[in-house]
């Protein structure tokens, strides 16, 4: 079929099934946006390409599908560069379009030129510059297979202008060649068997899950093996969700503001089972000092990522859709009687993370960051999608907020982008319209993206969003309290700013809660409402994140806080 | 290259790269080195008996060979990278090419022609100042002889790193 290019990059965003592009029109990619006109294609038009880009990352997050971004050539690309590179840490499937100058044009620093794939190489799993027309459906098939096989990941496609406007004979191929990836990783069925045997040797074993197990869609097998070994299990930022909150031997996060029960169940356990995790130093605390007693199990798709931070005693590399299946299927053969036996380990597990759980201690009328996030935890349905911004909020939701369902917490893990919030929340309530989606955000990080107030109110999309409003760069003078001196240096925001204010300026309804009889009187209320709000919540400026692991030091050494 | 202090425990690699040949390949081999600061002795690039495929002969200095598998499992996740052989680790050649430009007058032309004629190297330009001279070989081959123009004035030096190929019939594409 005779098309032009921008026709072409359409039709096959069609064939990979993709329902919605977040972007950002401009100079390089009107010939693509007259195609979205004339075609109706489905768009949502952010008011920043790097709201885009978080957008897109949302809704992969929450759906497991590719999500797509449209953004201009130079500014418009460069924007998206935060985003990119949020979820390229954290394996998030994207396919980026950009638009670059003509053909003619490139390299003579024209206006508004970047070097896109040179600007992208570190932070993409894989990136393209098309100069020629015919080369797009080879180039968009292989990016969506790219982006969603294997590890998931975020592929540029910079597309020279004049490239739209070249008329092609549309054919979308079924299949693709590439010499050096397949995107299938089985691996080594040995390597599972001894795993089965090192469990029948342990005494204490310890699951830990990862935000693999939410990419691979595997939380029920993972949640099958657990259920047969009947042993407790802790999990990192991103893995939140894989086990449900209130299941069985459910220890809570681990790392630097991980759970008391967590951190020392590490620190105690003889067989750490790592599942779709990377060691992250915001996991480990001291690498020398990380689960001196265990042998280290790391089922991982990733070599690179295999003895990367921590050397594995047992790796089980491959595809946890390969692994974890056959890891049941050969526990359930083996006649050992794991559950009683690991019975005492799960009850001494559960029965210290039970005495130090996480915690906040009331102060008169004020409202505590972990009473609200719990509050509205017992107020939302269990299918509540919980999405974050960075920095306290972030760890206070980690820590209260009860997820049950996989892809239900998103938040930027490896990162850690401020902004990401506003933008993935939308992004998520359009990738899952059923699911009540609630953001967690400051009074820092909402200001980094605030401007999506306006997107979210012209398409009407519902999210809840809450402001954990102390009138300061929390986590940042968290540390200067704790480690310089109580200088807060640059970290006061004076609380001029009025989030009601700005948020109905943008056409979403505001309220605000000042006082804890509050969080009983009026946010169920606001809870219930349908459609968009903003809940800008005071809360106190000196709350710090507990526990707490400082820099350098052993999971053990966490400092502890809250109830006890 | 090599702009990290050398350590004594350090090893080298001649580690034979097979990649697609792409615009941004080697964009996406080099910078992957430099993000993930690997020290890198040299890296040479060419074609190969596929036109579709290119050749990127790299010598990596690694710590431990934890390292160097982090070396290895890095570049292999690149989309464009086929393959990747050790080729220290097998009975392997491996050579460089390099050109001296040296300041050379009536009077010392003889003794750089003796110099020349030991290591089998060769001359390959002249002029009544200056000579050129060319030699093929292993690093440690090249080093010496570039020691041995130490009492003599230098003008420039071009090498092109290693290149290496297996001992034995099999290609590294099929190993």
């Amino acid at each position: 079929m005779k098309m032009n290019g921008a026709q072409a990059v359409l039709e096959s965003l069609k064939k990979e099934g993709v329902d919605v592009v977040f972007g950002y029109p401009g100079g390089a990619v009107l010939t693509l946006y007259d195609a979205v006109y004339k075609m109706k294609f489905p768009h949502i038009l952010t008011r920043h390409e790097q709201g885009a880009v978080h957008a897109a990352d949302g809704y992969a997050r929450a759906t497991g599908k590719v999500g797509v971004v449209f953004a201009t050539s130079g500014p418009g690309a460069t924007n998206l560069i935060t985003g990119i590179s949020t979820a390229s840490m954290d394996s998030v499937p994207l396919v980026c379009i950009t638009g670059q100058v003509a053909n003619p044009y490139i390299g003579k620093d024209s206006f508004q030129e970047a070097d896109v794939c040179g600007i992208t190489t570190p932070i993409t799993k894989h990136n393209y510059l098309v100069k020629k027309a015919k080369e797009l459906p080879r180039v968009l098939k292989e990016a969506f297979f790219i982006a969603r096989t294997g590890r998931p990941g975020p592929v540029v496609i910079d597309v020279a202008k004049d490239v739209f406007d070249t008329e092609i004979d549309f054919n979308y191929p079924e299949t693709v060649s590439l010499k050096g990836y397949s995107g299938e990783y089985e691996g080594d069925e040995a390597e599972i068997d001894a795993v089965v045997r090192a469990i029948q040797k342990a005494k204490k074993p310890l699951v830990f899950t990862g935000g693999g197990v939410n990419t691979s869609d595997t939380a029920q097998e993972l949640r099958d093996i657990v259920q047969r070994l009947g042993v407790p299990v802790t999990t990192t930022l991103l893995g939140i969700g894989t086990y449900p909150a209130d299941g069985e031997g459910f220890l809570g996060m681990a790392g630097m503001h991980g759970s008391y029960g967590s951190n020392m169940a590490i620190q105690e356990c003889d067989l750490l089972l790592c599942i779709g995790m990377r060691f992250s130093d915001r996991v480990t605390g001291k690498v020398a000092a990380f689960a001196p007693h265990a042998k280290i199990v790391h089922f991982e798709l990733d070599a690179a990522e295999v003895n990367k931070n921590v050397e594995a005693d047992l790796r089980v590399l491959g595809d946890l859709r390969w692994s974890l299946p056959l890891l049941k299927d050969k526990l359930s053969k083996v006649p050992d009687d794991f559950r009683s036996r690991f019975a005492p380990w799960l009850e001494q597990a559960v029965t210290r993370a039970k005495e130090k759980p996480f915690g906040y201690v009331e102060e008169g009328e004020a409202i505590k960051p972990g009473a609200l996030i719990s509050k509205i935890g017992s107020l939302m349905p269990r299918d509540t999608i919980a999405v974050t911004d960075v920095g306290q909020h972030q760890m206070w939701a980690a820590q209260f907020f009860n997820v049950y369902e996989p892809r239900h917490f998103l938040t930027s893990g490896g990162q850690g982008t401020m902004g990401y919030g506003l933008p993935a929340a939308l992004g998520a309530k359009l990738g899952k319209p059923d699911s009540p989606v609630v953001l967690f955000t400051g009074d820092g990080s909402i200001m980094m993206n605030c401007q999506e107030f306006a997107t979210i109110a012209d398409n009407d999309i519902d999210v809840k969003v809450v402001i954990l409003h102390n009138c300061i760069l929390g986590m940042v003078a968290q540390w200067q309290r704790l480690f310089y001196s109580h200088h807060y240096s640059q970290s006061e925001l004076k609380g001029k700013t009025d989030f009601v204010k700005l948020s109905e300026a943008m056409g979403v309804k505001g309220y605000r809660l000042t006082k804890k009889e509050e969080l009983e009187t009026v946010l169920p209320k606001l809870l219930a409402e349908k459609g968009p709000l903003l809940i800008d919540v005071m809360v106190p400026e000196d709350e710090d994140v507990l526990p707490m692991v400082p820099g350098g030091k052993r999971l053990d050494q966490m400092v502890l806080g809250g109830k006890d | 290259m090599g702009d990290k202090v050398q350590m004594e425990n350090m090893q080298k690699y001649l580690l034979a790269i097979l990649v697609d040949n792409k615009p941004g390949v080697l964009t996406h081999v080099s910078g992957l080195i430099s993000r993930r600061a690997f020290n890198i002795e040299s890296i040479s690039a060419g074609y190969t008996e596929e036109p579709e495929v290119t050749r990127i002969n790299i010598v990596v200095s690694v710590e431990s060979d934890r390292e160097l598998e982090q070396v290895v499992t890095q570049l292999g996740k690149l989309i464009d990278v086929i393959k990747i052989v050790n080729l220290t680790k097998l009975p392997s050649i491996a050579r460089e090419l390099v050109l001296i430009k040296i300041k050379a007058g009536k009077e010392s032309r003889a003794d750089i022609k003796n110099i020349v004629e030991i290591f089998r190297a060769k001359i390959v330009d002249i002029s009544p100042e200056n000579v050129v001279v060319e030699l093929t070989g292993q690093q440690s081959k090249i080093d010496g002889f570039i020691d041995m123009f130490a009492d003599y004035e230098i003008i420039e030096i071009a090498r092109t790193g290693a290149i290496a190929l297996s001992r034995g019939p099999v290609p590294v594409k099929e190993m």
